[in-house]
């Protein structure tokens, strides 16, 4: 192919992607203009929008991954009563929010927030937008800050990359479009939330489905670890600390449990490829470091 | 002449893709966004942002871009701004979006409304735990603190 039919081959490309939905958008309000469904005046402004909102399918808004990951957190919490103890979520939102200031993502719609689970199943789930959720089992993997700022550090990685969203059936993404398209046409209101409510209860299903049954690809979690090391070594913790922790958890992990036994891959290929990348040496136990630590663990 | 197309294919995706910081308005894409004296979370915050100001550009330094808005300037987190034009309302906003292909649509698809409509349809799901852990923010000089105390001593990312 010479350069100039390369060039007019990569624009068409280009131009046949952000024209699909308009077309599909003026075929169909061309139908409901023809059958009295919506006026002309209604279909001209749906058809000014398609091109707009073929964009934004393209991704989801930050705002729209917020009260996702809210409903995502609330159905898993449904499941795992949250654990009452105050000065314990004041350490773990301390540990958790310093290191989000060290990941290539510290800002969301809604920020990071931590909360441990009461289960002794070792389990962690990181919500879309920033609301990671610990059980006391997985607390328990933790001898020390370094490792459990591991463990934080994993989750706010799957935060960072967008693991979560990316569970989200592609159908979602059509069918919320489809019904936005029809918000131009005013008098659709109260419909179309119902027409989105269940757009959104099958994004919240992709999501839970994947992180407590499925769980993600091992690259994902490669990927977390990765991302994890990265923020942990900016923040000033030891990255072993996360080789420590999953030491740990090879002992308490319970073979068929339906906790990280079935959703992730196991501690010890995880520890393989962390130490390939790892490259600081363990760092010296901080007393202040471990007493703190020691202190809010205590009784878990 | 072969040369002179392959500069005009590169400019033309350039100007597709806007590759640089440099000089553009960009949109806050978190709910608050607080602009700071230096490039850094322990800079002094000059004022807060909603979700959808728009602010300029000027420069960059490293993950930090300095902007202006509203006649006053400091530094935000790249990751607290877009480059897709938010636009708060439907309507006029919405079409005039249209035509720059840049739209992300702020107060629409899964807000409020949707989960208000989720909560009634699953009542035995409970928000009141979300809605309290979301409250737990640390401030800045806490963590400070908290630093300090535990002798973290941190290297790059956020300043």
């Amino acid at each position: 192919m010479n350069p100039r039919n390369l060039t007019a081959f990569i624009l068409c490309i280009l131009m046949a992607g952000c024209g699909t939905l308009e077309k599909i958008s003026e075929v169909g309000t061309g139908l409901a203009e023809a059958t009295g469904t919506i006026t002309p005046e209604q279909a001209k402004s749906i058809n000014k929008s398609a091109g707009a909102i073929d964009k934004a399918s393209e991704s989801m808004t930050p705002e729209q991954e917020y009260y996702i990951g809210r409903t995502v957190a609330a159905t898993i919490l449904s499941q795992n009563k949250p654990y009452d103890n105050h000065a314990l979520s004041i350490y773990l939102n301390t540990v958790g929010q310093y290191l989000a200031m060290f990941s290539d993502k510290p800002e969301t719609f809604g920020g990071y927030h931590f909360l441990v689970m009461d289960t002794p199943e070792i389990n962690a789930f990181a919500a879309p937008g920033g609301l990671i959720l610990v059980s006391r089992g997985m607390l328990r993997c933790c001898k020390n800050e370094d490792a459990l700022a591991g463990v934080l550090a994993h989750e706010i990685g799957h935060v960072e990359l967008n693991h979560g969203m990316q569970a989200i059936d592609k159908s979602r993404y059509s069918a919320a479009v489809t019904t936005l398209l029809a918000e131009g046409a005013k008098n659709l209101a109260g419909s179309n939330v119902a027409e989105l409510t269940k757009a959104f209860e099958g994004s919240i299903s992709d999501i839970t489905s994947k992180m407590v049954n499925s769980g993600y690809s091992r690259k994902f979690e490669f990927q977390a670890d990765k991302a994890a090391i990265t923020i942990l070594e900016r923040a000033g913790y030891s990255p072993t600390g996360l080789i420590s922790m999953l030491q740990q958890m090879e002992k308490n992990l319970k073979p068929g449990g339906h906790d990280f036994a079935k959703t992730h891959p196991a501690p010890q290929d995880r520890i393989d490829e962390l130490t390939k990348i790892i490259k600081t040496p363990p760092s010296m136990t901080v007393a202040a470091r471990q007493a703190r630590f020691n202190e809010n663990m205590r009784g878990l | 002449m072969h040369k002179k197309r392959f500069f005009m294919a590169l400019g033309l995706w350039g100007l597709l893709t806007g590759v640089s910081f440099a000089t553009t308005t960009m949109s806050v894409q978190v709910n608050k966004a607080d602009i700071r004296e230096t490039p850094s979370y322990l800079g002094k915050i000059v004022t807060s942002l909603a979700y959808g100001d728009k602010v300029t550009v000027q420069s960059q330094d490293g993950a930090w871009l300095q902007v202006t808005s509203s006649g006053q300037s400091g530094w935000l987190h790249n990751s607290a701004l877009t480059k897709k034009n938010i636009v708060m309302k439907s309507g006029a906003g919405a079409q005039t979006s249209a035509s720059s292909g840049e739209m992300a649509l702020a107060g629409k698809g899964f807000n409020s409304d949707v989960e208000k409509q989720f909560k009634d349809n699953h009542k035995d799901i409970n928000f009141a735990p979300i809605d309290k852990m979301e409250k737990i923010k640390i401030s800045i000089s806490d963590l400070q603190e908290f630093a300090k105390e535990g002798k973290l001593q941190s290297a790059g990312g956020a300043k």
